[in-house]
C-alpha cells in the first residue's frame, strides 16, 4: 500500500462518515419536535454535507483518476463506502438521534482537535473548518441530553434506551486500519485508540449530569470501515444513489 | 357601537389613511385584528406545510450541491414559519393556539402545498413558480399597514427571490440536459403551472370579501394585478429555456401591453381548498404526526425548564 491509497482511504472514510451522518440528519426535514430543532437539525446536516464535499473532493485529487466529489459520493458500490456502522443506524426517535449525536461529534471534537495540526495541509484546514461546527453540534446535543435525561421520566427512559441500543456501535471509532497506522506515523492522521479514554470521559460525565448510566456492556459491532455494513446501508445508497444511477448519463 | 370604540376606529382609520403602519400596541378594531391573525397564521403553516413537499426529495438530490442547495432553502422556509409566528404572536395569538387552529381545519394554508413532486424538476418548479408567485405578492405585503407584518415581509422576499433563482437554474440545467431530463421539466411545468396562477387566489370580480383588507392597507393590490404580474415576468422565462406553457390560450396583448391567459379552472381550485386535492389530508396528517411524536419532547424540555427556573 503507499502512502497515496492509504490517503484516499483514509479521506473515504473521514468522507463517508460525514455524507451518511448528513443523510440521517436531513430525514429530520419536516419531522422535528418543535421547528427551532428541525432547524437546528438541518443545520447540523448541512455542515455535515459541506464536510462531505471538502473530504470527497480531495479523496478525488488523490485518486487521480479525474473523479468527481459527487462520482464519489453516489456511485460507488455499498462494500467500497467505509463510514462507521453508528452513522447509518435510522434515525430513530429524538433521544436516539440526539444520542447518536453525542457519541459521534464527541470522538470528532477529539479528532478533529488532533487534526488541526496534520502535516497534511488540506486535512488541517478542512479540520479547521470542522472543529468550529462540531463544538455546535456537540453542545447541541450536551444541551439535549440534559433537557431529555432531567426533563420526564418518561423522556428520561427514552434517553436511556438510545444510549443503550447505541452503545455497542461506539467502539468502531477507535479502531486503526493498516492505513491509518501508515499516515499517523507520518503525522497525517492521528491514532485514533489514543481518543477513546478521552471520549469515555467526555460522554460519561455529560450521560452522568443526565441521570443516565453508563452501560457496561463491552461487545463492540464493527465492520463499516472495512465495508461491510448493517443491512441499512443498502437503503441509503438505493435512495441517495437513485437519480445518478437511473440516469448515468445526466449532469444535474 | 360603543362611543369610544367609534373614536378608536376613527383614529385607526386616520392613521391608516396617512400610511402610518399600525404597532402591536396600538390600538385597533377587533375585526382588524382578526382578520391578521387569520392571514399570517395561514402565511406561517404555508411556509412551514411547504417543507414537504420540497422535502421529499431531500434523501434523493442527485448530487452533494443539490442537496446543499435544496436542504438551504427548506431550512428559510421553515425560518420564515418562524418570524411570521412570532409576528402573528404580537396579536395575541400563541404558536400553540395556531396549530391547533391548523389541526383543527379552521387556520389554512397555501393550496399550492396540497400537490405533490412527483419527480427531482418539481423541485426546479417548486423554487421557481412557487417561490416566485410567492415573491409577487410578498413584494406588495412589504407595505402592509401591519409592522410586524410589513417588517417581516422585507426578511423573507430577500431569500424567496434567491430560491426563485435556484429553482430557475434546476430547470434551466434540466432543459439543457438528456431527453429524459427535458421531460421531467416540462412534466413539472405542465402541473405547477396552473396551481401556480391559483395562488393569487379568485378573480377581483368574485371576491367580495377583500373591501376592508383594501380599507385597512392590508391588501395594497388586487388578485388580478398581481397574477398579471407574475404571468408576464414568467411567461418570458419559460421561453428563454424552452419551456412550453401549457396555456394554449396564452397570448400576447400588444395594445394591454401583457400576456392574456385561458380561463383558470375554479371548480378545481374549490375542490382542493374544499379539502379534495391530492396531498391534503397527507400533508395534514404528517404535521399532526410530528407533531405529535415530538409532545414528549416538548414536555421534557418545559419540564427541565421549570426546574432551572425553580433552582435559580
Ligand atoms: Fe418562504
Ligand atoms: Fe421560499
Amino acid at each position: 500500500m503507499t502512502q497515496q491509497e492509504a490517503l484516499y482511504k483514509y479521506l473515504l472514510r473521514l468522507g463517508d462518515n460525514a455524507l451518511i451522518q448528513s443523510y440521517r440528519l436531513s430525514e429530520w426535514c419536516s419531522r422535528g419536535p418543535i421547528l427551532e430543532e428541525d432547524l437546528a437539525l438541518t443545520n447540523i446536516a448541512l455542515d455535515y454535507i459541506g464536510r462531505a464535499q471538502n473530504l470527497l473532493q480531495y479523496a478525488a485529487a488523490i485518486e487521480g483518476k479525474g473523479h468527481s466529489a459527487d462520482h464519489l459520493a453516489y456511485r460507488r458500490a455499498e462494500h467500497q463506502y467505509y463510514n462507521n456502522l453508528i452513522t447509518e443506524m435510522p434515525r430513530g426517535d429524538f433521544a436516539y438521534t440526539i444520542v447518536k449525536q453525542l457519541f459521534i461529534s464527541t470522538f470528532e471534537f477529539l479528532l478533529y482537535t488532533e487534526l488541526c495540526h496534520s502535516k497534511d495541509e488540506a486535512i488541517a484546514g478542512i479540520a479547521g473548518k470542522a472543529i468550529k461546527e462540531v463544538r455546535y453540534h456537540w453542545t447541541h446535543s450536551r444541551d439535549w441530553c440534559y433537557r431529555l435525561g432531567k426533563g420526564t421520566a418518561f423522556s428520561n427512559d427514552k434517553l436511556q434506551q438510545a444510549v443503550n441500543d447505541l452503545w455497542m456501535y461506539t467502539g468502531e471509532q477507535f479502531e486503526m486500519g493498516a492505513e491509518e497506522e501508515m499516515l499517523s506515523a507520518e503525522g497525517i492522521a492521528f491514532d485514533n485508540k489514543a481518543l477513546q479514554s478521552k471520549w469515555l470521559e467526555m460522554v460519561s460525565t455529560v450521560l452522568t449530569a443526565s441521570n443516565i448510566q453508563i452501560p457496561t456492556e463491552s461487545y463492540m459491532q464493527t465492520g463499516g470501515r472495512k465495508g461491510v455494513h448493517t443491512e441499512n446501508m443498502g437503503h441509503i445508497l438505493a435512495e441517495m444513489q437513485y437519480l445518478q444511477r437511473a440516469y448515468p448519463d445526466a449532469t444535474w | 357601537m360603543m362611543m369610544d370604540a367609534i373614536i378608536i376606529e376613527n383614529a385607526f382609520q386616520e392613521k391608516i389613511d396617512r400610511d402610518l403602519c399600525i404597532e402591536p400596541k396600538d390600538q385597533m378594531p377587533e375585526k382588524y385584528r382578526l382578520h391578521l391573525i387569520r392571514q399570517m397564521s395561514q402565511h406561517a403553516h404555508s411556509e412551514v406545510i411547504g417543507m414537504q413537499p420540497e422535502g421529499n426529495w431531500i434523501t434523493r438530490a442527485p448530487s452533494l450541491r443539490s442537496k446543499q442547495i435544496l436542504l438551504a432553502k427548506i431550512q428559510d422556509e421553515g425560518g420564515h414559519g418562524l418570524y411570521l409566528y412570532s409576528a402573528t404572536e404580537t396579536l395575541g395569538i400563541s404558536r400553540e393556539e395556531m396549530i391547533e387552529q391548523l389541526h383543527s381545519g379552521k387556520a389554512k394554508y397555501a393550496n399550492i402545498f396540497n400537490y405533490p413532486s412527483l419527480n427531482w424538476a418539481d423541485i426546479g418548479a417548486i423554487g421557481w413558480l412557487v417561490d416566485g408567485a410567492a415573491i409577487v405578492n410578498q413584494v406588495s405585503l412589504q407595505r402592509t399597514s401591519y409592522g410586524p407584518y410589513a417588517r417581516a415581509m422585507v426578511r423573507i422576499c430577500k431569500e424567496e427571490s434567491f430560491h426563485q433563482r435556484q429553482g430557475y437554474e434546476i430547470m434551466a440545467n434540466m432543459m439543457k440536459g438528456s431527453t429524459e431530463q427535458k421531460e421531467m421539466a416540462q412534466d413539472a411545468m405542465n402541473r405547477w403551472w396552473w396551481p401556480a396562477l391559483m395562488m393569487f387566489g379568485p378573480h377581483d370580480s368574485d371576491s367580495p370579501n377583500s373591501g376592508n383588507a383594501f380599507i385597512w392597507k392590508i391588501k395594497r393590490q388586487s388578485n388580478d394585478v398581481l397574477r398579471q404580474r407574475f404571468i408576464d415576468k414568467t411567461v418570458q422565462q419559460a421561453e428563454l429555456i424552452g419551456l412550453t406553457v401549457p396555456d394554449k390560450d396564452l397570448k400576447w396583448n400588444e395594445e394591454k401591453q401583457c400576456y392574456d391567459h385561458g380561463a383558470i379552472d375554479w371548480e378545481e381550485f374549490n375542490r382542493v381548498i374544499n379539502g379534495n386535492g391530492p396531498c391534503n389530508k397527507q400533508r395534514m396528517d404528517h404535521h399532526i404526526k410530528y407533531h405529535n411524536e415530538g409532545a414528549w419532547v416538548r414536555e421534557a424540555a418545559a419540564a427541565y425548564q421549570k426546574q432551572i427556573n425553580e433552582f435559580n
